[in-house]
């Protein structure tokens, strides 16, 4: 389901080239490429450990990598002046000290970027942290109201990009319904958007363009709806083990999902066809769609629970 | 979305210490060990008062003592400043935004200026009021005073250092209170006695509040500064260039 090889764009905002972490015996991130360009978002996604948080880390400056490189606005991050001022960053919302207000939190930052102190009230009120809010101290806040917090901070410095690890985390399904329309008309407006989520239907709805890793590694990547076309069927025997041998002696290739059922890379009437030929029962034979994405990324995330 | 030709600058380094002054004193934590320093100065001004020494009880006795006991409490400060952006993660955001890491420490070690100020403007004040009630001369020579700003500042940089070697609070104020207590044990045996006279920052300070400055005195401290400050510095931001900030 690979989108192919990614291609080296100078239109790209965020360049993801070789990118590589290893600590000690254990590979993070294991040689990963990709390019985000502008007006589009680009869904980062993975299983928990997957290695997105050291990816988004490494583009950011904060994580050196052990090989490979990112650039930025096609420069390195950390070579960028002011960097806030170009790349709203909200790495993890939990990171910010207990003891300060969500309001001196962002009154502090506006001091570093240089921005007017009204840019303070007006994002607290846009994230709906004004008033109350903004004066009681973080480690007073919910999880969700310290995500608000870490998208105002994002936004502080009116950016063109924007990278977000996990900021659907412990927001309420209103409150994700918002985000997808902040995100949708910040990249409509021409920014770029990366987010990264463990969550499949969290990024469906937003992205344009998906990442999908595990193990560190890039298992599908392209434009969402090539990456749901090409998803091929999903079929359900009464006898799974059967019908998987039948498919693979037919050169089918299938992919055992969470629940019994295979995803085939083929079209209906040739699973159908295996299926008859071998005299097997089927239950449920269907294009995947979008259930074909869920299929891959319940397949990974189940190996992922079973290596542990 | 604004014009993206703009060239947005980096924020200078007098608008960076301002931050991190501001950073210092703007938490619950901050804010209240400010508080006790106060009250540290005032506690053992007033006791001095009633029951110190008559020696002690003039404008500089005063001053003395509540330099002394502020000086144990200053350098948690530096430690903190340091220290809360790994405990409380913020390193995350201040590295995210200002990438040129040593800029952010040297902000840092300007401020602990600010904060010095601070801390000898209550020894001042608090040594006043104590000896309004003591009665005693009101003779403060300069060099006390720009010895007993040295004392903090110094004290206070010292934090700086070992919240930067040892990036964790609690492992840091542990070690600023052990380390050199267990270098003076060390200094107390006989045959280490001379080293401990160069090495011993509890001895080489000694004589910035004691008013004896001398020439040896002033190598010494050099000297002994040198290793504590100035090894832990370089250890510190050496290794801070590289590290991973999660």
């Amino acid at each position: 389901m690979d989108g192919g090889a990614p291609r080296p764009d100078a239109d790209a905002m965020i360049a993801v080239d070789h990118l590589t972490k290893r600590y000690g015996p254990q590979l993070a991130v294991d040689d990963i490429s990709f390019y985000c360009e502008p007006g589009t978002v680009t869904g980062f996604l993975g299983p928990n450990g997957a290695g997105k948080s050291t990816t988004l880390r490494m583009i950011c400056g904060l994580t050196p990598p052990t090989a490979g490189s990112a650039t930025v606005l096609g420069t390195s991050y950390r070579a960028l002046d002011n960097p806030g001022r170009r790349i709203g960053v909200l790495l993890d919302a939990s990171a910010q000290h207990s003891g300060r207000t969500g309001r001196e939190v962002l009154a502090l930052s506006a001091r570093v970027l240089d921005v007017p102190r009204s840019r303070v009230d007006e994002l607290l009120e846009r994230v709906g942290l004004a008033r109350s809010a903004a004066r009681k101290r973080v480690g007073a806040y919910s999880l969700g109201m310290r995500q608000r917090l870490g998208i105002a901070h994002a936004l502080l410095g009116d950016p063109e990009v924007l990278i977000l690890d996990e900021p659907a985390n412990g927001l309420d399904p209103e409150g994700i319904y918002w985000m997808r329309g902040l995100l949708r008309d910040f990249a409509d407006g021409g920014g770029t958007v990366l987010l990264s989520s463990h969550l499949l239907h969290e990024i469906e709805a937003i992205a344009d363009e998906l990442v999908m890793i595990a193990d560190g590694r890039i298992v599908a990547r392209g434009a969402k709806h090539e990456l749901l076309a090409a998803s091929g069927v999903i079929v359900r025997g009464l006898d799974a083990a059967e019908l998987h041998v039948a498919l693979a002696e037919a050169d089918l290739s299938a992919t055992p999902g969470a629940d019994g059922a295979l995803l085939v890379d083929a079209d209906a009437e040739a699973v159908g066809r295996v299926a008859a030929r071998a005299g097997l029962v089927l239950l449920e034979l269907r294009p995947a769609e979008n259930g074909g994405l869920e299929h891959l990324f319940l397949s990974l995330t189940r190996e992922e629970a079973l290596a542990a | 979305m604004t014009a993206h030709a703009e060239i947005f600058p980096r924020a200078g380094l007098r608008r960076l210490t301002g931050i991190e002054l501001r950073k210092m004193a703007d938490t619950r934590a901050g804010f209240w060990l400010l508080v006790v320093i106060e009250l540290m100065a005032a506690a053992i001004v007033t006791i001095t008062v009633v029951a110190g020494k008559a020696s002690e009880q003039d404008f500089h006795g005063l001053f003395k003592g509540a330099l002394l006991g502020v000086s144990v409490l200053l350098p948690v400060l530096g430690i903190l400043a340091v220290t809360s952006e790994w405990n409380q993660r913020t390193g995350l955001t201040t590295f995210a935004l200002v990438p040129a890491r040593g800029r952010v420490i040297a902000a840092k070690m300007l401020a602990t200026v600010g904060v010095t100020v601070y801390a000898v403007a209550t020894c001042l004040a608090t040594a006043a009021i104590g000896n309004l009630f003591a009665g005693g001369s009101w003779d403060l020579p300069l060099y006390a005073l720009a010895h007993g700003a040295l004392l903090e500042l110094l004290g206070i940089l010292g934090g700086v250092a070992f919240g930067l070697v040892f990036l964790r609070s609690a492992l840091a104020i542990v070690m600023w209170f052990v380390l050199p207590t267990a270098w003076s044990a060390l200094g107390a045996i006989h045959a280490l006695d001379k080293p401990a006279l160069w090495l011993d920052t509890n001895r080489t300070l000694m004589p910035l509040v004691d008013g004896g400055m001398t020439g040896t005195a002033w190598a010494q401290l050099g000297t002994s500064t040198a290793l504590w400050l100035g090894a832990f510095l370089v250890v510190g931001l050496w290794r801070l260039r590289r590290t991973e900030l999660k």
